[in-house]
């Protein structure tokens, strides 16, 4: 804990809080992110969209990654996915470098539109993972069944994607992630395009599915009261080219409620200090790790 | 109840036109065109003694035998070029002059390669209907949505079950819009390649009534082209609504929305 000038001004550092990316003694982390830099080569020259990052994430860990828009939140993302090389720097998974998509991950799209495909029905969507993995097919159907009964669906294994609603859609992609049993889960700010009520029951579905399959979550959103909702840890990007503005862990109750813990004084506090940072963040503060 | 009000909007233009065609024909006689009766009449012997095992099967086995090459070709031809980007730079103009070219004019040139024989007629139905096919075919691949090629890469679906699951599938709309195109150029060219130097088929037998004076006979042929077309168009529907049901419930939520 090591608060610095700026953020001794604001409200006071939470407990646990660190200017950089928390990182794991070595061999306890399921998922590292190190000194990972991403350049885009474009038509107008280079552009840095990631300049440094590291940070850790351990087995059964729930977090949020959350920075102002365009800080390359989705980049990072897709280069934990494997779906995008980095320039500099390394992911590493269970100590394994990642390079392409590992059978171990699971990705939701925040264009679940997009992401399902029309063509198949909502259990077929579900069950295309597992079929081109060769899992057996009654362990397949199994898993299918166990995946929409948790996301509940299991009622409409039969419709097109696109005869339901956004909010059902996204749980079908859910559905097929948690199918496919990944060891860590990413999310890509999947319920930014649903409605708010929505919203509020795919957040307490993403916390069910946490802590009742074990899974390590690593969620990133734009909205600063879901990350703090949601995650047992935020972690906070900076504007690009971004590096972690902050590592928060989150104490509140594990126990979540949409009304209660969002009532708490203490839900009120994080929240407050995650939005300071993100508009310290926007008018390009770094910290001081990163600066030098 | 239905069931008759829909068969009363399938034939009520059709009817209509044959008496328009009556009428029009029912005074002086034109030698040139038969009335519908004449037609009628000719219609039973011209084709059902000979001519439909002699000339019309042929000729519709060698249009199915060139659409079937082409449309697999296209396809496949269509999927390579598509998935690369390097071929697809390389071929995509070339391929837009070979569709350019109006595919009758293949035919005094094929004859000179394939010779006078039934390869070919279908080798000219082939050549004119790869490119709608193919073209549509990388046009459907290439115009995946990125987001659907990120999900099949993050589950580990790659090639020969990306093909199968995502990418065919995700461009069937748009392969089954240049088959639709194919068809009636099929149809076309099948009667052309059987124009030149040809001693039977359709196409053969129509120009022969024709140069016959065999006026009744010739419109009775045309008619029969026409029916072959019109059956090749109901096929065509029926698969393609089956192959695309997904696609059309889809268009009509994003039309409803």
């Amino acid at each position: 804990m090591q608060p610095d000038a700026i953020s001794a001004k604001t409200t006071p550092v939470p407990a646990g809080a660190t200017p950089s990316g928390r990182t794991l003694p070595e061999g306890e982390a399921l998922l590292s992110v190190r000194g990972l830099k991403k350049v885009y080569s474009t038509d107008g020259g280079p552009i840095e969209a990631v300049r440094n990052l590291t940070f850790d994430l351990g087995h059964g860990e729930l977090a949020c990654l959350v920075g102002p828009s365009g800080s390359g939140k989705t980049t990072l993302l897709k280069c934990i996915a494997g779906l995008l090389g980095a320039t500099e720097g390394e992911v590493l998974l269970d100590g394994k470098k990642v390079t392409a998509p590992p059978k171990k991950m699971a990705v939701v799209f925040q264009e679940y539109g997009r992401s399902l495909f029309p063509w198949l029905r909502v259990a077929d969507n579900v069950e295309l993972p597992l079929k081109n993995a060769g899992v057996p097919k009654a362990e397949r159907r199994q898993r299918v069944a166990d995946a929409l009964e948790a996301v509940g669906l299991e009622h409409v294994p039969k419709s097109y994607p696109w005869q339901l609603s956004g909010g059902m859609q996204q749980r079908v992609a859910i559905a097929r992630a948690v199918a496919y049993q990944p060891e860590v889960l990413l999310m890509d700010e999947p319920f930014a395009a649903v409605d708010a009520q929505t919203r509020a029951d795919l957040e307490d579905l993403t916390r069910r599915l946490w802590k009742d399959l074990g899974m390590t979550i690593l969620f990133v959103t734009h909205d600063i009261d879901e990350s703090v909702y949601l995650g047992e840890r935020v972690i906070i990007l900076s504007s690009s080219p971004t590096v972690v503005q902050e590592d928060i862990r989150i104490d509140l109750p594990e126990d979540r409620d949409q009304l209660e813990t969002r009532g708490l004084p203490r839900f009120t506090e994080l929240r407050h200090h995650v939005y300071e940072q993100i508009q310290l963040a926007k008018k390009g503060h770094r910290p001081d790790a990163a600066l030098a | 109840m239905r069931i008759l009000k829909s068969v009363a909007y399938v034939v009520a233009l059709p009817l209509l036109l044959v008496l328009l065609w009556w009428a029009s024909t029912r005074g002086e006689p034109n030698f040139f065109v038969p009335t519908p009766a004449a037609l009628v009449d000719v219609f039973g012997p011209t084709w059902f003694e000979g001519r439909i095992t002699g000339d019309v099967l042929p000729s519709v086995g060698r249009l199915l035998a060139g659409l079937a090459i082409a449309i697999i070709l296209g396809i496949v031809v269509g999927l390579l070029v598509g998935l690369n980007r390097t071929l697809r730079a390389l071929t995509e103009p070339v391929f837009e002059f070979f569709r350019a070219l109006p595919p009758p004019v293949l035919v005094p040139v094929l004859i000179l390669l394939v010779g006078l024989n039934d390869g070919m007629k279908v080798a000219v139905i082939v050549v004119g209907c790869i490119w709608p096919v193919l073209l549509n075919t990388i046009e459907g691949v290439r115009s995946i949505d990125p987001v659907q090629n990120e999900t099949t890469r993050s589950y580990g679906i790659s090639g020969l079950n990306r093909i199968r699951y995502q990418v065919l599938p995700s461009a069937a709309p748009t392969i089954m819009a240049g088959i639709r195109q194919s068809l009636s150029i099929g149809l076309i060219l099948m009667v052309i390649s059987e124009m030149f130097g040809s001693s039977s088929g359709l196409g053969f037998t129509i120009l022969q009534f024709q140069r016959s004076f065999a006026i009744p006979e010739m419109w009775s042929g045309i008619l029969v082209l026409g029916l072959i077309g019109l059956a090749l168009s109901l096929i065509f529907q029926w698969c393609e609504r089956r192959v695309l049901r997904w696609y059309h419930g889809l268009k009509e939520v994003e039309n409803a929305a």
